[in-house]
Formats: C-alpha cells, sequence, structure tokens
C-alpha cells in the first residue's frame, strides 16, 4: 500500500486522526483514547500488517508529553507513524501497546523511567535504567537536580 | 614524539633524587625496562574513545610496536587500564572494581575529554562522572574528543616515562613527590 492509500485507510479507521503534513513518514496525531483499538486494527487487518513496532520514543514538549510509535509491516513494507499527546503533566498515562509488540515493554519501561509517562496495564512498569530509588524524570525539561547538574 | 626528547627525564630526574642506593638502582632500572615495554592494556573502553584505541592497536597504528602488547580481557592479567569513554553514575562502581581487581603495579590512563573532566557531558547532565579520576587514580591524562591513536601513543610513552623512574623501594615515590 503506498502513502496516499495508507492514509485514506487511517482516516477510514479513526476520522479524528489528525495528518501531518512534511514528514519523513506518513504521520498521524490520535486522540489517545483511540490508540490501543488503532493499534490492534494496525497489527491485525491483512491489507495493513504493522507486524513491527522499530521505535516508541517520548518527548517532552514543555505544554505537553508525547509518546511516538514508529512502526512498519515487514510482508507490504509500508511504514507510518503515530503520535499521542497529552497535556496532564502530573498524571500522564497513555494505554500500553506492549500486548500487540512485545518490543514496547522496555520501550514504555524507558520512557516511564526518563519522562514519567505511564502506561495503563504495562505489566512490569518499573524504572530500566536509573536506580530504583531515583526521585524524579530526568528528560523532563522542568527537572531540576540542585547537587548533580551544573547548570550552562 | 621525538627520540632525544623520549631519552630526555631530566625533569623527572630531579624527583629520583630522593636517595636510594646503587644496587637497587641497577635493578630498578632492570625491573622499569621490562615493566615499562610490556604494559598490557584491559579490554575496557565506554565510547568512541574505544573506536580509536581499537584502532591504535590494529595494524596501521600497531602500539605493540612500543611494548603494550595484547588487550587481556581479565583485569587480573592487565597491567594499564585505558579509561577510553564517558563514564556514567551506574559504570563508576564497575570501573572502581575493575581497577581493584588489577594486580600491582597498575597504571591509569585517562582518555579523551570525558575520561579527563566529563567532556561534553560536564553541563546540564544528572548522570555523568566529571572526570574519572573522581573514582580512580589517574597517572597519564589523554585530551581529545576523541584523541587520535598518535595522541593515545603519546600519552603511553609519557606512561613509559613514568614507570622508568620507578623504584622498587616505594613503587609510586616519583607519583607521591609530584604531589
Amino acid at each position: 500500500m503506498n502513502n496516499e492509500q495508507l492514509k485514506e485507510r487511517i482516516l477510514g479507521l479513526v476520522p479524528d486522526a489528525e495528518f501531518q503534513e512534511n514528514k519523513q513518514f506518513l504521520t498521524f496525531l490520535i486522540p489517545p483514547a483511540r490508540l490501543h483499538a488503532l493499534a490492534q486494527k494496525l497489527r491485525d487487518e491483512e491489507d495493513l500488517a504493522f507486524d513491527f513496532l522499530f521505535c516508541l520514543t517520548g518527548v517532552d514538549l514543555i505544554k505537553q508529553l508525547m509518546v511516538i510509535y514508529h512502526m512498519e509491516s515487514t510482508r507490504h513494507k509500508h511504514q507510518l507513524v503515530l503520535k499521542v499527546q497529552t497535556e496532564d503533566r502530573l498524571n500522564p498515562a497513555f494505554d500500553t501497546v506492549c500486548d500487540l509488540w512485545k518490543t514496547a515493554e522496555f520501550h514504555e519501561r524507558e520512557v516511564y523511567d526518563l519522562l514519567g509517562i505511564r502506561f495503563n496495564n504495562h505489566p512490569d512498569l518499573r524504572r530500566i535504567f536509573l536506580d530504583e530509588d531515583w526521585k524524579g524524570h530526568p528528560l523532563r525539561k522542568d527537572y531540576t537536580d540542585e547537587v548533580n547538574i551544573v547548570e550552562l | 614524539m621525538k627520540e632525544a626528547d623520549f631519552r630526555d627525564n631530566e625533569t623527572l630526574e630531579l624527583f629520583k633524587k630522593s636517595g636510594g642506593n646503587i644496587l637497587l638502582t641497577t635493578i630498578d632500572a632492570i625491573f622499569d625496562w621490562g615493566r615499562s615495554n610490556s604494559i598490557w592494556p584491559l579490554t575496557f573502553a565506554t565510547s568512541c574513545c574505544g573506536i580509536e584505541m581499537m584502532a591504535a592497536g590494529a595494524a596501521r597504528h600497531d602500539f605493540a610496536r612500543f611494548g603494550i602488547e595484547v588487550y587481556r580481557a581479565s583485569p587480573r592479567q592487565a597491567d594499564v587500564i585505558v579509561v577510553a569513554g564517558t563514564i556514567v553514575n551506574k559504570m563508576a562502581p564497575v570501573l572502581k572494581r575493575l581497577y581493584d581487581q588489577m594486580s600491582d603495579p597498575k597504571y591509569v590512563i585517562a582518555m579523551g575529554a570525558c575520561a579527563v573532566s566529563g567532556g561534553p557531558f560536564f553541563y546540564n547532565t544528572y548522570h555523568v562522572i566529571r572526570g574519572v579520576d573522581h573514582v580512580i587514580p589517574v597517572d597519564v591524562y589523554v585530551p581529545g574528543c576523541p584523541p587520535r591513536p598518535e595522541a593515545l601513543l603519546y600519552g603511553v610513552m609519557q606512561l613509559q616515562r613514568k614507570i622508568k623512574l620507578e623504584t622498587m623501594r616505594s613503587p609510586r615515590s616519583t607519583d607521591d613527590l609530584l604531589r
């Protein structure tokens, strides 16, 4: 499926998805509530068959927190990027996709560790890089550490 | 480095005038000659400096010419640990343990900006050790980001000079005097 067809197909599945122009990959910003259902369809339906989640990233946009999913179909050779964002900086949470793509389990733990974004229904949401007793999430833009960080 | 410079130890020789008898000096000379020409490094690299270190060991630069013969995979067989790369908070205890497991006499070369001072990670980071000398004592600092293999060779030759001035009576005496 080429990008035009794929775009129509996604908009058919989720009409309120927001298509983002001029990106390297075909990119959609979708409402967090629809994330898991859409991901399920993307993986399972024959003509989509996104069987490979090759990147899962967290971003701090200062106002919002965002999670970005890069996925690819190894059968149809097409790629897609989904973004979800929330303005809730105190308790940001999205649905996990690690029941669909196992690789997301570690990626989501990393995003949780460094940005403090929680993932609902994740089986083992612990810190992955930092120590268990670490306070805060260091990749947040508002993270401060008087002792260890030397400000430029 | 010119041969003449390498032979010129006058500045460091000044520190050697702390005493010592003739017999020991001669044995010292043999020991130092042996030690300085067979420094075996530990296989230890944490980032891009490691690539330069590998290049220094490979055919083009071939630091086996200077007796830095083989990389040892075990700290118990190594004489020098070349800290090639960034040391983060989680790596520091591992580095300390490796250093402790090495048998005396042991030496440390801090290679590259990260190992010398934290380098590009000095500011605005929460997890990087700002200079490996906070963890283990360093003999030679090699600046650069990363240093070329020639720079590492120069650093190793400086280490050899340092080893050549050691005495059996107190192996690190020149070091202590310099402090």
